[in-house]
């Protein structure tokens, strides 16, 4: 386990992402262009979407349909259980559990990189079509949130319960165009359907700029999010004690989730790793903006710094080798 | 050379807003608008747009009929649960019959 942890500290990914934090830490001028992450976040998606077609081209429909089916019923299981926690135990409003709920059952296609580099460098490497996979898991946790949200709130205001804002009543139609039609859905979705239509042949000529630069770019994205989580730090105080323990702990509980239901459905160790991570993660690219809209009520605050800073860096340095002894432990 | 007073409604948004605010802007009928990124922070605080988010300033020069309509729609609209800053101010054009 020690030496598993030690590959993963010791990556220039978890390296970068350090540095990231701690330029904000010592209050450094280092900023990266909105731009550079604009376009850094467009290649790392598109290359994602492209690797994982050439692979899915290679898969059957028999191999890929269970890991399929587990991966949307995770989809629809992190947030409820997300939204429990919250409620309950958290005693958050309605609002913000669901709020926070869409970012835990939504996924970090970040975090799912840092989860294949890690199986590979271990010599573990998942499924090809992991990066399908993935866009499975990105709309569905959000959906099944923001319902809870509409419909508890609902709810509440019928029986008088607490003071609710007056619904924006935004049909399910343009909340659902404004997710299939985002540039993560978008670029993942449009990787894998022209990776799986050029297969090997056609990936050739362009595998040097989107596996040959890949690395090194997502070390150049490590960074930026060092930066971005750095600069959430401040907030942890106003986030409080639950919320950074709901950030560490909950990710186990559904990564644990993700590599047993990966290992019934016949993933490798490396892909029930890979799985549990895309479950334990936190998205914060495709959930913040549709929360906002959907549901102004919740506290920015509260789903971005628990997101943000800390799981993304929990799962990025302790999260995933634990996955792994997990989905070893589970799979023999 | 001869100028018309006209209204420029200037409203500074979260970024996540740019489409609906650029809906209501037609639907109230102004003839067209700009927008530029802005930076900035109010009580609301830092925004949620591309991980922790910008803001968009959006003009137009409109007639006192469509501002009055388009204040009203974002004052019911956003003014309490986002992070949105309109305001109206007087501003003298050449071709008036361009923006009514």
């Amino acid at each position: 386990m020690l030496d598993v942890l030690r590959i993963n500290l010791c990556s220039p990914l978890t390296l970068s992402f350090a540095l990231g934090v701690f330029a904000r830490l010592v209050r450094s001028e280092l900023s990266l262009p909105r731009d550079l992450y604009t376009a850094l976040s467009i290649y790392l998606l598109f290359a994602l979407g492209l690797k994982g077609g050439v692979e899915l081209s290679h898969s059957t429909l028999a191999a890929i349909s269970g890991p399929a089916f587990v991966t949307v019923l995770l989809g629809c299981l992190t947030p409820i259980s997300a939204y429990c926690v919250l409620r309950r135990i958290g005693k958050f409003s309605i609002a913000d559990s669901a709020g926070i709920a869409a970012h835990y059952g939504s996924v970090s296609a970040v975090t799912f990189i840092a989860a294949q580099q890690f199986t590979t460098s271990v010599g573990a490497p998942a499924e090809g079509f992991m990066p399908t996979l993935l866009t499975l898991l990105e709309i569905p946790g959000i959906q099944v949130a923001l319902a809870i949200g509409a419909f508890r709130m609902a709810a509440a205001a019928k029986t008088g319960e607490g003071i609710v804002a007056k619904q924006q009543g935004r049909p399910v139609k343009e909340i659902m165009h404004e997710l299939l039609t985002s540039r993560s859905m978008l670029l993942l979705v449009g990787g894998l359907v022209i990776g799986t239509a050029v297969g090997e042949t056609g990936w050739k000529p362009v595998q040097p700029v989107f596996e040959g630069l890949f690395k090194g770019l997502l070390t150049i994205f490590l960074l930026e999010m060092g930066l971005a989580a750095g600069s959430r730090l401040g907030d942890l105080r106003q986030a409080g004690l639950f919320l950074l323990a709901f950030g560490m702990i909950m990710p186990i509980v559904h990564g644990t989730l993700g590599a047993w239901l990966g290992s019934l459905a016949g993933l490798s160790v490396g892909g029930c790793t890979v799985l549990a991570t895309m479950s334990a993660s936190a998205s914060y690219i495709a959930a913040p903006p549709a929360v906002r809209m959907t549901l102004p009520e919740a506290n920015p605050t509260f789903y971005l710094t628990s997101a943000l800073a800390v799981t993304f860096p929990f799962n990025l340095l302790v999260g995933i080798p634990v996955y792994y002894e997990i989905s070893k432990w589970l799979c023999s | 050379m001869k100028t018309v007073p006209l209204c420029l409604l200037t409203v500074i948004a979260e970024s996540i807003l740019k489409e609906r605010l650029i809906q209501d802007v037609r639907n109230a009928g102004a003839r067209g608008y700009t927008i530029t990124d802005a930076e900035g922070e109010g009580v609301r605080q830092r925004r949620v747009g591309e991980i922790l988010g910008a803001n968009i300033r959006l003009e137009t020069i409109v007639s006192p009929e469509v501002a009055e309509r388009l204040l009203g729609v974002i004052s019911t609209e956003y003014f309490d649960r986002y992070a949105v800053v309109a305001y109206l101010s007087t501003v003298s054009v050449i071709r008036g019959e361009k923006y009514v």
